[in-house]
């Protein structure tokens, strides 16, 4: 087990490379430099000189691999530089302040998702063409076809401005600071709900699909058969044998969907208002605050890198097959 | 479903019942009314009209982003399955690669530097959807290759670049033509929503995405200006998920049979 984890992890590090890698060219080779956008399209004498002095002070003027050395050594000091908007606060504390609200919000819908897909997977794929799996069905393809943002701005509509029960932006009230405690808490749950909701509705399709999918596929199976004609209850075969085997695949597909998820906060946080990294992140695309871009990129690729790693060595621990077959050098 | 949608894209300017983009300084923000069936927006303009409109841009983002995706996934993907090795090994982590960024972020991060138009958003959405295309196309090609047709176009001769796109290409067409179609509402839903932060096609170009974007500020007085947009992208994206469904099914009516039958049987 130990051996398998530390060859995951060293394959990962040419990922990680590959991640600054990707967010630097990506930035650098776009036309159009940050220092442009600074200095505005304009041509004078003194803009010129502005120009150069701001290439030197960025050290845009040197070569690409000069410059891409300069950027990740001082990554691996954990230095994303400064924010080219007008306060300059260094680029890891504008993200660690949004960090924590983004995560709280994946990890609630990754639980809720989890939570109720799994029962209602297992149910339609044990029920197969029943009311209860035609109508799940529905829900998957509708679920799939929804845009997030529209969802929200329905959701808006109906819950915030027709019958206002919920607050439609931020994450507190203006009067928050005047609350008690437990009316504290309260209201910051009521700001979360309608995100959460939106986030969690086209996971849930997706995953109630999946596990149902793959529910199908373990009911065939001949240990399943056998189970049967041991005579155990259905109930056990079911609840026991199959679902544990069918929960397999899942923990794979649950670490494939995170970008997924992650970049669905980027719609979810604009629309609601939700100072996160999704937020940031436009925020610094209008402003063109390009470290605060470059920042992001290589903080949430690594985020879900290392979620992947976590998917694949909980694989690895649930299912002894894969660690066998890695030992003998086939995947 | 699908056809209607695209002749009442292609037909637009002729059943369109108003200038998708001639302001109306008298009527706006009206509700649906006999005039103006799906209301009218913050300029006055026709909302139906401009959906019309619109459909033409989320259709032909659709169909030129995923064909960039399928072109470069199935190079790629060719190149790896068919030559293994280093190559295969080389692709294959590049696709690791990209699928570890979030889309959207990535897709963001590059608009910042370029001036959206119709085309970047095109070539953006392309270039960042051909992994899943790469990985259908290489895991064709490595069991295709084993093939004794494959082995004797080899053996007579024929070259590889022969072999790759005369031989096995038409016999691994079938899983791509399924992830293409349901490509296409996944290219739909990513432009409406870059649109929808207002980094996709620019205003005063309608897209389903833009118009929902201008709801968002209207949403305490005009609930159609969101409400049908909206209805439309999902209507698009179902049916494009529904036909790609009926393909596979068509394609490869094994399975469903199959586990329909040990079902019954478990029964």
């Amino acid at each position: 087990m130990f051996g398998y984890a530390l060859r995951r992890l060293i394959l990962a590090i040419p990922l990680l490379i590959g991640i600054t890698f990707i967010s630097f060219l990506v930035i650098h080779l776009a036309p159009g430099e940050p220092v442009e956008t600074t200095v505005g399209e304009s041509s004078t004498q003194s803009d010129a000189k502005l120009r150069e002095r701001l290439r030197e002070i960025y050290g845009l003027d040197k070569p690409l691999h000069v410059q891409y050395w300069n950027w990740v050594t001082r990554l691996a000091r954990l230095d994303f530089g400064r924010s080219f908007s007008p306060d300059a606060r260094p680029v890891l504390q504008k993200i660690g302040e949004r960090l924590p609200i983004t995560l709280l919000l994946n990890i609630v819908e990754l639980l809720i998702i989890v939570t109720l897909a799994i029962p209602i997977g297992v149910l339609s794929a044990t029920r197969q063409y029943s009311t209860f799996d035609k109508i799940t069905t529905v829900f998957v393809f509708v679920g799939f076809a929804t845009p997030d943002f529209w969802l929200a701005l329905m959701l808006m509509i109906v819950f915030g401005v027709q019958l206002g029960w919920l607050p439609i932006s931020g994450l507190r009230s203006p009067t928050w600071e005047y609350l008690a405690f437990w009316k504290q808490q309260w209201d910051f749950l009521a700001h979360l709900v309608l995100p959460i909701l939106v986030a969690t509705f086209g996971g849930l399709a997706g995953f109630s699909r999946y596990m149902r999918q793959s529910m199908l596929e373990v009911v065939r199976q001949d240990y399943i058969q056998s189970a049967r004609a041991k005579g155990l209850p259905e109930r056990v075969v079911i609840g026991k044998h199959a679902l544990r085997n069918a929960l397999l695949p899942i923990v794979t597909v649950l670490g494939l969907s995170l970008p997924g998820l992650i970049g669905g906060s980027v719609i979810v946080e604009s629309i609601f208002a939700i100072p996160g990294m999704g937020q940031l992140m436009v925020q610094a695309v209008f402003e063109r605050d390009y470290p605060v871009i470059m920042g992001n990129l290589v903080i949430v690729a690594t985020l879900t890198l290392v979620a992947n790693l976590i998917a694949d060595l909980t694989y690895s621990l649930v299912d002894p097959r894969i660690r066998v077959a890695a030992r003998r050098g086939r995947r | 479903m699908v056809v209607i949608l695209v002749l009442l894209a292609v037909l637009a300017p002729g059943i369109a019942p108003w200038d998708p983009n001639r302001p109306d300084v008298r009527k706006i923000l009206d509700g649906p009314s006999k005039l103006h069936p799906l209301g009218t927006d913050q300029l006055g303009r026709d909302v139906l009209s401009r959906m019309l409109y619109g459909a033409r841009v989320s259709l032909a983002v659709g169909f030129v982003s995923v064909g960039i995706a399928t072109l470069i996934g199935i190079m790629l993907g060719a190149l790896a399955g068919y030559h293994g090795g280093t190559i295969d090994a080389m692709v294959m982590r590049l696709v690791d690669l990209m699928l570890v960024f979030p889309r959207l972020f990535l897709l963001l991060a590059v608009l910042a530097f370029l001036r959206p138009s119709i085309w970047t958003i095109m070539a953006v959405i392309g270039l960042t959807g051909w992994m899943s295309v790469a990985r259908l196309v290489r895991a064709e090609f490595l069991s295709l290759k084993e093939r004794e047709f494959v082995l004797w176009s080899q053996s007579i001769g024929a070259s590889s670049y022969r072999t790759i796109w005369r031989h096995i290409l038409p016999n691994a067409i079938g899983p791509v033509l399924v992830a293409m179609t349901l490509g296409i509402p996944a290219a739909i839903l990513t432009e409406s929503g870059l649109s929808f932060l207002g980094l996709g096609v620019q205003p005063p170009h309608a897209t389903w995405g833009n118009i929902l974007n201008e709801g968002k500020d209207a949403i305490e007085i005009g609930w159609w200006l969101s409400a049908y947009p909206g209805l439309a992208i999902l209507v698009t994206v179902l049916s494009y998920n529904l036909l790609g469904e009926g393909i596979r099914d068509a394609l490869d009516p094994r399975l469903r049979q199959s586990i329909g039958r040990i079902v019954s049987r478990a029964r």
